[in-house]
C-alpha cells in the first residue's frame, strides 16, 4: 500500500514538474504581502509585476514610458496634475469592468494615511489631499497638492484596484492572477482569462498558462535545478555562477550589460562618532577621500572580482541610465601618484613604508562589510593591497548584517563601509533619500539638522530644484551638477556597476533580458515555454 | 600501533616544520597579489598555482597551516585546562557544587554558540590587526569549548574520589586542597590528554567553519577555513584539483591527530 502510494506521489510529482506551458523560476523569500499597494520586498514586487495592471508602464528594455491601461496621458500644472485617457473594454480578472472609478478608488487607497503605502509615499510631495475626478468612465484626472517629480513614471508602481469587485485587491488587471500559495514552498500564478492585451496577430495574451514561483533561498540549489531543467529562468546571477553556467550552457546565460546597482564605499563623517578626533579629521577631508578613490584600481575589481561582468563606476549614475548619466564625470584613475599628491596636499606624508598625518599619526582605518559575501571579501582584499601601496593600513572586518546596520545607522561606530546599493529607478528623484542632507539614508552623516558643509547645501539646493522642475532638460542640468559635486567631494566612492546577469532556459521563447528589474520576465505576457505555439491557442 | 603512531607523529612533525619555516620555504608572501596571474595552474614559480586574487597558494597553505596547527592546540590546551579545573572540582566536591556545574555545563552545551561568536566578533574593536583578530578567535573557541570535556572529566573525578588511595589519603589528614592538586588532578591526566587531542581537530574544524561563514581569520592572513571556502566552486575544483590541497592537508592532520589519540587512549596509564 505504502509503495503504491509512493509511486502515485512520484508520478504525480513528475507530472506536476512537467506541466506544459508553465514557466518556473525562484523567489528568494516568501512574499510579505499580496496587497499591491503595500509592496516593499522583492518577492511581493515580482508578484505585483505579474498580476497587477498599471496605467503607465516603464518598458524595461527601451527605458521608455508606454501606455497600459491609459492610452494617453498628460502632465500639467508643473507636475501637480495628470490626465489619463483610459482603455475601453478592459475587465478585471474576476470579470468586473475597469472604469475611472477604479482609478479614483485606487488613489484614495494609495494616499490613505492609515494604509501606510510605501508606493503612496512617492506622491506625498506636499501636505493636502489628492483629488481624482472622472469626467467620464474613460477619463481620469488626478490632482496633487504639490508638484511630484517624474509624475508619470511613478505610476509604473501603482497597481489599479477594483472599486466594485468583492475580491478587492485580489482582482487584478495584469496578465496573471494568484492561483495558489504554499508558504515556504511556492506561489502559483494562473493565466488571467480577462487580460486585455493581444499580440500582433490578435491572439490573446499571455501565452503561458501559469507561472510557478518556487521559494528557494539557496542559490546553488537554484543553479542545480536550472541545469536539470527544473527551472526556466534565473535573475541576478553572480559572476561565478554565470561563468560556471556559461561553461556548461553557453546559450542559456545572458549578460545584459551594466545594471543600475552600485558597489560603494562610504566614510563615517558623523561629527560625534566614537572614532578618535584625528581619524574624524581624515574622514571629513575630501582630499583624503578622493585619494582613496584614486588609489583603488577599479579595472582590477572588474577583471578579478567580476570576471569582466561589471563596469568601473564614476559616479552615482550607471552607464545603463542613458539619459541621466553625466559623461563628464570620470572614475578614479587607480594611480598611486595622483593619490599621494592629494594626500600631500592634505598634510599627509610618507614615513618609511607608512603614511602619517601632519601630527605623526599612522594612517590606519577599518572597512566593514557584510560577512559571507564573497564578492565583497575579494574586493576588500584588493582595496587593502591598493591602499597598502600608498602606505595606508586597511583593517578588513566582516560583520553579520544586523551588526553592520546597527553600526552604520545607530551607533556610528565605524570608519568606512563597503556596501552594495540596489537601484531600480532611473529617475534621480528616487535618490532624494540619499543626497538630501536631512535624509535618513544620507549614509555618511544621516539626518543633518542643517547641511554641515557648503557642498552638501549645494547638493540639497540642486536636488530640490530638479525635483520641483518638470522640464527634463533643466532637471538634467541640475543633476549633472550633483554628480560632479559628488565625485569631487567623494562622500561615497562608486567602485563598479555590476552587470545584469541572468539565465534563460532553452525552452523559453521571446525572452529578452534587460538591465532593469525584473530582468528576465519583464515581458512575461509574451514569454512561451517549450513547443507551445501561439497558433495552438 | 607503534608504527601508526610513528607515522602520524612524523607527518605532523613535517607539517609543523613546514609551517614554521614558511618564510624560507615559500617563494612569495602570503599576501602578495600577482594580479596578472590569477587562478594560475601550478608552475615553477607558484608550486600550487595562484588563487583568484593571484596569491601563491603554496605560501598561503603553509602560513594557514601555521595558524591552524599552532593556535588550535593552544585553544585546546586552554579549554582542557578549564574543563579539568571545573569538571575535576565538581566531581571532587560533589553535592550541590556538582549539581551546579552539571547545570552550567548543560546550559553551555545547549546555547547556540555560533550566534554568540557572531555577536562577540561584532563587539570587538574594528581596528584589530589580523594577527590579534585570529588570536581572539581561537581564544574565544578555547573559552567556549570547555563544557563537553568538563562533563567527562567530572565523571572521571567522581570515580577517583571513591578510590582506595584517595580515601586513605583523606583519612591520613591531607588537606582537601592538596588532595585535589597532588592526588586527584595528576590521576586525571589520561582523560585530560584524551580530551586535549580530541579538541585539537575540533578547533581546527571550528575555525574552518567560521571561515566558511566569512567570520574566521581576516584578510590578508590565510587559514585553512578561508582556503576551504574556494571549494564551494565545484566546477573550478574539477578543473583545478590542486585547489583540494588544504582539504587534503586538513584530512591528513586530523587523521594523524586521531591516530595519536587512539594510541593515547589505548596506552596503559
Amino acid at each position: 500500500m505504502l509503495i503504491r502510494s509512493a509511486i502515485v506521489l512520484l508520478l504525480g510529482g513528475a507530472l506536476a514538474a512537467s506541466a506544459a506551458n508553465e514557466l518556473r523560476f525562484c523567489l528568494r523569500t516568501d512574499p510579505k504581502t499580496f496587497n499591491p499597494l503595500l509592496v516593499e520586498d522583492e518577492s511581493s514586487s515580482a508578484i505585483r509585476y505579474l498580476t497587477a495592471g498599471v496605467l503607465i508602464r516603464l518598458n524595461r528594455y527601451t527605458q521608455e514610458l508606454e501606455g497600459e491601461l491609459a492610452t494617453k496621458w498628460k502632465v500639467s500644472e508643473n507636475g501637480r496634475r495628470i490626465d489619463f485617457d483610459l482603455r475601453h473594454g478592459v475587465r478585471f480578472s474576476d470579470g468586473t469592468p475597469f472604469t475611472c472609478e477604479d482609478v479614483a478608488y485606487t488613489m484614495r487607497q494609495l494616499m490613505d494615511p492609515a494604509l501606510h503605502s510605501p508606493v503612496g509615499d512617492a506622491f506625498r510631495s506636499a501636505p493636502g489631499e489628492v483629488e481624482t475626478k472622472c469626467a467620464s468612465p474613460s477619463a481620469a484626472t488626478v490632482r496633487f497638492s504639490g508638484p511630484v517629480a517624474a509624475l508619470a513614471t511613478q505610476f509604473d508602481q501603482v497597481a489599479i484596484l477594483s472599486a466594485l469587485s468583492p475580491k478587492k485587491e485580489s482582482a487584478g488587471l495584469g496578465p496573471f492572477e494568484l492561483g495558489e500559495y504554499k508558504p515556504g514552498s511556492y506561489v502559483l500564478l494562473r493565466r488571467n482569462p480577462n487580460y486585455w492585451k493581444r499580440d500582433a496577430n490578435a491572439h490573446a495574451l499571455p501565452y503561458l498558462d501559469s507561472i510557478r514561483l518556487e521559494i528557494q533561498q539557496n542559490r546553488e540549489l537554484e543553479l542545480l535545478r536550472f541545469r536539470r531543467g527544473e527551472l526556466d529562468l534565473i535573475n541576478k546571477l553572480d559572476p561565478d555562477m554565470f561563468d560556471r553556467l556559461y561553461a556548461e550552457m553557453p546559450r542559456a546565460v545572458v549578460d545584459a550589460g551594466p545594471s543600475l546597482d552600485w558597489e560603494t564605499v562610504f566614510f563615517n563623517q558623523v561629527q560625534n562618532s566614537p572614532s578618535p578626533e584625528y581619524k574624524r579629521r581624515w574622514l571629513r577631508s575630501s582630499d583624503f577621500r578622493r585619494a582613496i578613490s584614486e588609489a583603488i584600481r577599479r579595472d582590477d575589481i572588474v577583471r578579478i572580482v567580476y570576471h569582466g561582468h561589471a563596469r568601473p563606476a564614476a559616479g552615482p549614475v550607471s552607464v545603463a541610465n542613458h539619459f541621466w548619466l553625466n559623461p563628464a564625470v570620470k572614475a578614479g584613475s587607480g594611480s598611486d601618484s595622483a593619490a599621494l599628491e592629494l594626500l600631500q596636499h592634505a598634510g599627509f606624508r610618507r614615513l618609511g613604508g607608512m603614511l602619517v598625518d601632519s601630527a605623526g599619526n599612522k594612517v590606519e582605518f577599518s572597512m566593514i562589510t557584510n560577512a559571507g559575501n564573497k564578492l565583497h571579501e575579494r574586493m576588500l582584499a584588493l582595496i587593502q593591497q591598493d591602499l597598502a601601496r600608498i602606505g595606508i593600513q586597511l583593517n578588513v572586518v566582516a560583520l553579520d548584517f544586523p551588526s553592520l546596520v546597527e553600526r552604520i545607522s545607530r551607533t556610528f561606530n565605524y570608519e568606512s563601509v563597503l556596501m552594495a546599493w540596489t537601484s531600480i529607478d532611473l529617475d534621480p528623484s528616487a535618490q532624494m533619500n540619499i543626497w538630501l542632507s536631512s535624509a535618513a539614508n544620507h549614509q555618511w552623516n544621516p539626518s543633518e539638522k542643517a547641511p554641515e558643509t557648503a557642498w552638501e547645501a549645494e547638493i540639497d539646493k540642486l536636488m530640490l530644484a530638479q525635483n520641483a522642475s518638470q522640464d527634463p532638460d533643466k532637471r538634467k542640468v541640475y543633476f549633472d551638477q550633483v554628480q560632479r559635486i559628488v565625485v569631487e567631494q567623494a562622500p561615497m566612492l562608486f567602485l563598479v556597476n555590476p552587470n545584469a546577469l541572468s539565465a534563460v532556459g532553452p525552452n523559453v521563447k521571446n525572452a529578452t533580458p534587460a538591465v532593469l528589474d525584473p530582468q528576465t520576465y519583464w515581458n512575461a505576457e509574451r514569454l512561451q515555454v517549450g513547443g507551445t505555439l501561439v497558433s495552438q491557442r | 600501533m607503534n608504527l601508526k603512531r610513528t607515522i602520524a607523529l612524523t607527518v605532523l612533525a613535517i607539517a609543523v616544520a613546514a609551517a614554521l619555516t614558511a618564510g624560507w620555504v615559500a617563494q612569495h608572501s602570503y599576501a602578495e597579489q600577482s594580479r596578472e596571474v590569477i587562478s594560475a595552474a601550478p608552475s615553477a614559480q607558484f608550486w600550487l598555482g595562484t588563487d583568484e586574487l593571484g596569491r601563491d597558494r603554496f605560501a598561503r597553505l603553509l602560513y594557514g597551516t601555521r595558524i591552524s596547527l599552532l593556535l588550535a592546540p593552544a585553544a585546546a590546551l586552554l579549554s582542557t585546562l578549564l574543563a579539568g579545573l571545573i569538571g575535576g572540582a565538581a566531581g571532587y566536591l560533589g553535592g550541590r557544587w556538582e549539581r551546579l556545574v552539571t547545570a552550567v555545563v548543560d546550559l553551555f552545551l545547549s546555547l547556540p554558540w555560533l550566534f554568540l561568536l557572531l555577536a562577540v566578533r561584532a563587539l570587538l574593536p574594528l581596528n584589530t590587526s589580523p594577527v590579534t583578530s585570529v588570536m581572539i578567535t581561537f581564544l574565544l573557541l578555547g573559552c567556549l569549548g570547555w563544557a563537553g570535556p568538563a562533563r567527562i572529566i567530572r565523571a572521571g573525578a567522581r570515580t577517583l574520589v571513591n578510590s582506595d588511595y584517595l580515601v586513605q589519603a583523606s583519612a591520613s589528614g591531607i588537606s582537601r586542597w592538596r588532595l585535589f592538586w597532588r592526588h586527584l588532578l595528576p590521576n586525571l591526566q589520561p582523560i585530560l590528554l584524551a580530551q586535549f587531542w580530541i579538541s585539537v581537530p575540533v578547533f581546527i574544524l571550528s575555525e574552518a567553519n567560521l571561515g566558511l561563514l566569512g567570520l574566521g581569520v581576516s584578510e590578508p592572513l590565510p587559514s585553512w577555513g578561508a582556503m576551504l571556502r574556494e571549494l564551494e566552486n565545484y566546477s573550478a575544483v574539477l578543473q583545478n584539483p590542486w585547489m583540494l590541497a588544504p582539504a587534503v592537508l586538513l584530512v591528513v592532520v586530523v587523521s594523524c591527530l586521531q591516530l595519536l589519540l587512539g594510541t593515547e587512549e589505548s596506552a596503559p596509564c
